[in-house]
């Protein structure tokens, strides 16, 4: 064998290697992306600009809800070097441990990216810590919006705005750790408007994460665009001034401008200044808030369940008037042995029921709506009668969500057949079972917003608007949704006799809300009692005013006070007086007031 | 054939050759450049930075040259015991008073400079093997002589791996080639693939596990022996089926010491893997399979691989890839600088290096055929074996195909060792092609 042959087996090992080479070198480099998007991810970072949040201004264009800045201090593990611990310690105002379990922690996160190691400094504090900063390479500043209250009121009503939580992440892929969402309130709701689109900025990095140019000369970069300022109903006079008269009670204010919906004010008591949540320390005062026994976080107004006792009289009336089961002049004994009745009357008609809150009249106007004599067993009367009354109560809203825009509100309980076929069983029951929400007791539920919307009904003569607070989206109005009345169902003649009565509930001698009267000006009230054995009573009142084109409606609940007449009354009256005259012009009114204590037991 | 013999080098230098490894030089110094760029040191001749030191480097290499192409072919005939031996010292010594740089004694500091007699050693143990075989001429058949040449690479291999720096020792191996090529057995290159094959399959089948009947879930390596004794079994048949009866015994030999040797050398792999390599060098194997879930033993090799990938078809450009900017690949200017070149010059520029680093070998190989000195010829085919065992490994490593071991890529890689080890290597082989047709020895 001629060993020069030999040299084209080498050589031809040698090409063959190179074609091994050159094909690898195509599969990375253009059969396969992966190594591509491994080496973006390596030298590529988005840097997220967020854009300013939107701010809450009232009625009047009152600024309510501003931003500051407040800061979290981060550590990028990989980028620190050996510093001066006690001094840090010291400097931040962490303890040794504190600081070396987060540094354990960030590095077990990555030693690239940044983790934050204290957060939401104040922004005095913050200047005193980043003029020394620089002898701590790795750590900075990050800044964040935080809320700022101009006033300290509404805390229930605008929400509370805090970083995000796992679920909130997973739910919606605009977050990213560390983000703020509105978790409650108006910051929940009109949180796709008042967040705005964040921008994002792309840069190269080097390989201890340090930031050293754009890419592609910011072709990719997209700017961020600020959130809707929003406008809402609140008028913030009327509702600092109801959230000052609910000091030390137990309960709500809910006041609505009948003509449009717009909730004015709506008062959760005991309340809290929502800057307390704010900051360094809104842990602490969190958790003060959340475990005291009074609930001050549980906002009464939209989730507060009562039974709403005389007021839902007025219902009554109106369902058994248009449907011609009484007329104005139908007299109906008080025959107290059913059912237990106060004050002196024996024989009233419609007009008189009222004023007198008289509890046989509307047990016996029930009974005729319940039992219409379509069946011959009692039973199955029942059902049939209390079948259609529920459908004639929703139309008023109660037991529906009203079409708020408010989130979280709870919508009540309005009893159907089948609901106490669940208590009683089926054909277990007739209406002397189950008579005493034919008062506004037993079973039934409401909210306060329901309340006031049923001023808003009789102030309008028929009709609601869904009750909300948004009043304009950056420059864009109101929503569609909330310009469409909705009808109760009665005709706007059944009105008169118990808008009547409701004035001299008021303004006659002997009605039962005497305390409501306000010089010049024509209230129409309806106070309710409602049973809290053993404690006192649940005082409730509902009104509107003027009685000619009202212009504001309002219901006041304070629990276990005693009478309607005696506390939700007069409050009610000092709040529609503050609203129309802006002034009040007896201070021993609301002194009386502002001096009462229910706190409970 | 006058102006042939007259010895003058302009005219009968290889310039082909001179010219691509004056390309491989320039190309290397400007992956240096982008591979060590910091913004401190831009001009081209600071020497305090990496390239600007490469560029004294370069020229130190010029003048070697120059001085290298005016030597008489002959002295290098008569340097080679001498240098062999110099630098078999040299290898000693670097193992007592060497410092120690990454855990290895391979160098000597000399004030700022060091110096890496490895590098050398690969062009005197060249020199030595050429020289060697020249002298016993076709006696070179015979088992004793070729044992004897295996002695000359051995002694230096093995102090070499005593440093350690297992990839100068795998060099080493590829003088097998230039042996192959005077008339070794190809029986042992067949052995030396097959061994490669056998290492693979017994890595991937030893991490694997199998269901046996009877015995329940073991180690694949079990698995791999039984379908190697079933081959063998099938080899048998064949060979009874379809040799001459005269030939059969022969091949029964060969089939039975395949298989021993087969089920033995895999075995061994398996062993030496778990028992004797050290805990880097065996996660440096499991990377290579992608058995490792160790990020930190994988991190260099996938940011090379990355920085590769991110190069595309045409790279993105001179000083513009990221991950070499920004110095995402450790020892991106050294064993690891095709990744920049990958990054910044793409597919193309690739492996238009690659095809630079094939044409210089196979000219070299033409160059060696074209002797008629047996000393020069041999020299050449070691000059070709160690500059594509040095592709093959730094290359193949970088490409994730070959496990990581630390050796310079030549005429790229950072150093001046390295960069005058392979001048030396070629400028000898252009000295001795220059005057073949005045010799005749």
């Amino acid at each position: 064998m001629n060993l020069s042959n030999r040299r084209y087996i080498l050589s031809g090992i040698i090409v063959l290697f190179g074609l091994i080479f050159v094909a690898r070198l195509f599969y990375l480099q253009v059969a396969s992306d992966n190594w591509k998007a491994k080496a973006a991810v390596l030298t590529e970072e988005k840097i997220r600009i967020y854009p300013s949040r939107g701010l809450i201004y009232d009625r009047e264009s009152e600024l309510l809800v501003a931003n500051r800045a407040i800061y979290d201090l981060m550590v990028t593990p990989r980028q620190t070097s050996e510093f001066d611990s006690l001094a840090f310690c010291e400097l931040v105002g962490i303890s040794m441990n504190e600081l070396r379990e987060k540094i354990d922690k960030a590095v077990r996160y990555s030693r690239y990216k940044a983790s934050v190691l204290k957060k939401q400094i104040d922004p005095s504090d913050y200047a005193r810590i980043s003029e020394q900063l620089h002898k701590y390479p790795g750590f900075f500043g990050q800044v964040r919006t935080v809320r700022n209250y101009q006033k300290g009121i509404g805390a229930h009503l605008l929400g509370d705005f805090a970083e995000t939580n796992p679920k909130d992440l997973k739910k919606d892929n605009y977050y990213r750790q560390g983000d703020y969402i509105g978790k409650s309130g108006i910051e929940s709701v009109y949180e796709e408007q008042l967040r705005g689109i964040k921008g994002s900025k792309y840069v190269l990095v080097d390989v201890r994460n340090n930031i050293q140019e754009s890419l592609s000369e910011g072709d990719y970069d997209t700017t961020a665009v600020s959130g809707s300022d929003l406008t809402i109903t609140i008028d913030a006079e009327l509702q600092a001034y109801a959230e000052k008269l609910m000091v030390n009670k137990l309960g709500s204010v809910v006041a609505i401008e009948p003509s449009t919906g717009e909730i004015l004010a709506l008062v959760s008591s005991p309340g809290y200044n929502p800057n307390l949540l704010v900051g360094a320390q809104r842990g602490k005062n969190y958790k003060v808030l959340s475990t005291d026994s009074l609930k001050p976080l549980y906002n009464r107004a939209l989730q507060g369940q009562y039974r709403p006792g005389s007021i839902f009289k007025m219902v009554q009336s109106l369902i058994a008037l248009e449907h011609d089961f009484i007329t104005p002049q139908t007299r109906i004994s008080c025959n107290r042995g059913i059912i237990g009745c106060h004050g002196a009357h024996s024989y009233d008609d419609l007009e008189g029921a009222i004023i007198h809150s008289c509890n046989p009249y509307f047990h016996q106007v029930m009974k005729r709506m319940v039992e219409q004599g379509e069946e011959t067993s009692r039973f199955k009367d029942s059902r049939l009668g209390l079948a259609s009354w529920n459908k004639h109560i929703k139309r008023f809203g109660f037991g529906t969500d009203l079409r708020t825009d408010l989130p979280g509100m709870k919508s009540g309980n309005v009893p159907d057949p089948s609901y106490y076929d669940g208590i009683y069983g089926e054909l277990a029951w007739a209406y002397s079972t189950i008579y005493s929400i034919s008062i506004g007791e037993g079973e039934l539920l409401v909210n306060p917003l329901q309340m006031a919307n049923l001023a808003a009904i009789i102030a309008n003569r028929g009709y609601y608007y869904p009750p909300h607070v948004i009043r304009s989206i950056g420059n864009e109005g109101k929503p569609e949704a909330f310009r469409t009345p909705i009808s109760c169902g009665v005709k706007e003649e059944h009105f008169t006799p118990v808008v009547n009565a409701m004035q001299k509930v008021i303004e006659q001698p002997g009605g039962t809300a005497r305390r409501a009267r306000i010089e010049g000006i024509e209230v129409c009230g309806k106070t309710g009692t409602v049973q809290n054995d053993p404690l006192p009573d649940h005082s409730v009142f509902m009104s509107f005013a003027p009685k000619e084109n009202p212009q504001i409606a309002i219901s006041v609940y304070v629990e276990s006070s005693g009478f309607g007449g005696t506390w939700a009354a007069p409050i009610s009256a000092l709040l529609i007086e503050k609203y129309l005259t802006d002034s009040i012009s007896d201070p021993r009114k609301e002194q009386r007031i502002l001096d009462a204590v229910f706190l409970g037991p | 054939m006058t102006a042939q013999r007259s010895g003058d080098i302009r005219k009968n230098l290889d310039w082909s050759t001179f010219a691509i490894t004056l390309a491989l030089v320039a190309c290397g110094w400007v992956s240096i450049y982008s591979a060590a760029y910091t913004p401190e040191h831009t001009a081209i001749f600071d020497f305090k930075s990496e390239h600007g030191k490469q560029l004294i480097w370069i020229g130190i290499c010029a003048i070697i040259g120059l001085v290298l192409l005016n030597t008489e072919g002959e002295f290098f005939i008569r340097f080679s015991v001498i240098s062999y031996v110099v630098v078999l010292v040299l290898l000693i010594l670097v193992l007592i008073i060497g410092k120690k740089v990454g855990g290895a004694r391979s160098w000597f500091g000399i004030g700022s400079f060091s110096i890496q007699p490895s590098e050398f050693a690969k062009t005197t143990t060249a020199l030595m093997l050429a020289w060697f075989i020249a002298q016993t001429g076709s006696k070179f058949k015979a088992l004793g002589t070729r044992l004897q040449a295996g002695l000359i690479l051995l002694i230096p291999a093995g102090f070499i791996m005593l440093q350690p720096d297992a990839g100068t020792v795998l060099v080493f191996a590829g003088f097998i080639f230039a042996m192959y090529r005077e008339g070794l057995s190809g029986n042992l290159l067949i052995a030396g693939f097959g061994a490669i094959i056998l290492t693979i399959v017994a890595i991937l089948s030893g991490a694997s596990v199998f269901t046996y009947p009877f015995a329940g879930e073991q180690s694949g390596i079990y698995m791999m022996l039984i379908v190697l004794t079933i081959l063998a079994g099938l080899f048998f048949l064949g060979v009874r089926t379809f040799t001459l009866p005269r030939y059969r015994k022969k091949n029964n030999r060969i089939v039975l010491l395949a298989l021993v040797g087969a089920l033995g050398f895999s075995y061994m792999v398996n062993y030496g893997i778990e028992d004797i390599l050290k805990p880097h060098q065996r996660e440096r194997i499991y990377v290579l399979f992608g058995m490792n879930s160790n990020p930190d033993a994988a991190y260099n090799i996938n940011n090379a691989k990355a920085a590769i990938g991110a190069g595309g078809w045409t790279g993105k450009g001179f000083m513009n890839g990221p991950m070499t900017r920004y110095k995402f690949v450790p020892e991106q200017h050294t064993d690891f600088i095709f990744s920049s070149i990958g990054e910044e010059w793409g597919f193309l520029g690739s492996t238009l290096v690659i095809g630079l680093f094939l044409a210089l070998i196979l000219r070299i190989i033409a160059l060696a055929e074209r002797q008629r000195s047996q000393f020069s010829r041999v020299y050449g085919y070691a000059v070709a074996s160690i500059i594509f065992m040095h592709i093959l490994i730094n290359i193949g490593m970088v490409l994730g195909i070959a496990p990581v071991i630390g050796i310079p890529l030549p005429f790229f890689s950072y150093g001046g060792s390295s960069l005058m080890g392979f001048a030396i290597l070629i400028f000898i082989m252009l000295r001795l092609d220059a005057e073949r047709y005045s010799v005749f020895r």
